[in-house]
């Protein structure tokens, strides 16, 4: 059966049962993030959250636009530190970014000087990392994601789908235990993001890394991940943690599949039936 | 056929027009009979041109040299003031309200004060140059350096880069097609800095040279010189074009 989380506070029992002897990556407990308004009060986005990733898994978070998901990942990422509350990645403090984190935003952000190529490889250039190594291993991102032959062209001659592909090699050419995804397909047309989140899967599935996942597509968040948070509106919390019992390798053919079907209704039905106050 | 004599015509539009205007200018000049010393013809311009060549060409480049070396001058004083405003906060509140100040002041109007101070050499005029190009060059440098997006700080604070990268290999390249901005504007001021300071005291350079042929009736060489002037600053601002396509070889 699907576990679905408690609709009021405390931690969801998480769908995936905790293994206390695993190191989580994230663990998050009673983490909340307060922005100055407008008039200046404190306008309250998000939590309190509790919240455990285990290695290998693939969280996706859906939830109403505005309810808090991007903070979570930026808090997650270490861009922004919570107001109250405790992070951890693999057992000690997160209190910053850390080049074992990858993150894949919402634009490509790509330099519009430079060379594809370079683009992916600023991560070795900021972490001094081996100059031959990086290369090699960007040439076989590329490779992967079938921008070999764009290496050399400057960011602003490929297609916004592929311009995504090329932020995703960048995200992982420090090998990142964890890939933060923010919407990463949010720009693109349908069709793209079709095409791109069964790609994100398979090389996902191909890397074997853990990947936390930020969307407002429920098929999205279904077709990629193992487990999917739901967020409540703002301020956002997590009102349910639902695991997605699909097989993999997942492909076209998946979402034809009558078990999607009602995972996608209950997510749904989640997000709609109980999202009003 | 058609396309291309067409496409020939149209590269010869702007000349074209050129010489009509003048071969007007020309034969109206003739036709009303204008004294040479109110409104000379091109032809007598030309002639005047020909005879003062070597005077003209001592005098450009006087003109030329006090534009150039103020300029660059600019660029150098104003890069140092850029990066502390854009990057220290505290300096941005103290210095740039000043900066914004100082810039309201008619630079023209301070020349003959510039001269007083520095004497009779090319220095007070190199220092009028420096002061017309310096608040547009050191504007639109703040203003590149500021305009990084928040993504891409994002990007690279994720990656723990240090501020030291961040400036090199973000804030640099994002103020680059700023930096050419500015500095088209700078040098087209730089002209008339430079020619103002000539009007007010100086023994040479083109701004000289037409104050003195005007009070002397010479007016074909005043014009002369008014034309080098043009074609000199038209230089100067395809050369920082020129600069400027091959270094910003990108679009935002």
């Amino acid at each position: 059966m699907i576990a679905t989380g408690d609709m009021r506070s405390g931690p969801p029992p998480s769908a995936l049962a905790a293994d206390p002897l695993v190191v989580p990556v994230i663990a998050l407990q009673g983490v909340t993030k307060a922005f100055a308004g407008r008039d200046g009060a404190a306008v309250h986005a998000l939590g309190p959250i509790d919240l455990r990733i285990e290695p290998g898994s693939f969280v996706a978070v859906v939830g109403p636009s505005g309810c808090g998901k991007s903070t979570l990942l930026r808090l997650v990422a270490g861009l922004d530190m919570p107001d109250t509350g405790a992070m951890q990645r693999y057992g000690t403090p997160l209190d910053g970014p850390s080049h074992e984190v990858g993150i894949v935003f919402q634009e490509h952000v790509l330099f519009p000087w430079t060379t594809v190529l370079e683009n992916v490889l600023l991560p070795a250039d900021v972490l001094s990392l081996p100059k031959a190594a990086a290369r090699e291993r960007a040439m076989r991102l590329l490779e992967m994601t079938g921008l070999k032959d764009f290496a050399h062209l400057r960011p602003q001659m490929l297609s916004g789908g592929m311009k995504q592909r090329a932020a995703f090699c960048r995200a992982m050419l420090s090998d990142p235990r964890l890939l933060l995804l923010d919407e990463p397909f949010g720009a693109l047309d349908a069709l793209t993001r079709e095409e791109l989140s069964l790609e994100l899967s398979r090389l996902w599935q191909d890397l074997g890394r853990t990947a936390l996942l930020i969307t407002h597509d429920i098929e999205e968040a279904i077709l990629l991940g193992d487990r999917i948070l739901i967020m409540s509106e703002r301020p956002g919390t997590i009102r349910a943690d639902i695991a997605v019992d699909l097989p993999r390798p997942r492909n076209a053919d998946t979402a034809k599949l009558p078990r999607f079907q009602e995972i996608k209704h209950q997510v749904r039905d989640i997000i709609f039936n109980r999202g009003r106050a | 056929m058609a396309p291309r004599s067409s496409r020939l015509l149209s590269g010869a539009t702007t000349p074209l027009i050129y010489l009509v205007l003048l071969a007007g200018w020309e034969a109206l000049a003739h036709v009303m009979k204008i004294p040479t010393w109110i409104l000379p013809a091109p032809s007598a311009i030309a002639e005047a041109a020909v005879k003062w060549a070597p005077e003209l060409a001592s005098n450009s480049l006087v003109t030329l040299r006090e534009t150039v070396v103020g300029f660059l001058l600019a660029i150098v004083l104003s890069l140092p003031l850029a990066i502390l405003i854009s990057l220290n906060p505290l300096a941005r509140k103290l210095l740039y309200p000043i900066l914004l100040g100082l810039q309201s002041v008619p630079k023209v109007a301070v020349a003959p004060l510039v001269i007083l101070w520095f004497g009779l050499s090319d220095w007070p005029k190199i220092v009028v140059v420096v002061l017309v190009c310096f608040f547009p060059i050191l504007v639109n440098m703040i203003a590149g350096l500021e305009a990084v997006p928040k993504t891409m700080l994002d990007l690279m604070r994720s990656l723990g880069a240090s501020p030291h990268m961040v400036f090199r290999r973000l804030r640099i390249p994002v103020a680059l097609p700023h930096v050419f901005t500015g500095c088209k504007v700078a040098v087209t001021f730089a002209v008339i800095g430079a020619v103002i300071s000539e009007f007010v005291a100086a023994q040479d350079g083109l701004g000289y040279l037409i104050l003195i042929s005007t009070a002397q009736s010479q007016t074909p060489l005043a014009f002369a010189a008014i034309a080098l002037l043009t074609v000199l600053s038209i230089a100067l601002f395809h050369g920082i074009e020129f600069i400027e396509r091959r270094v910003v070889d990108w679009t935002p």
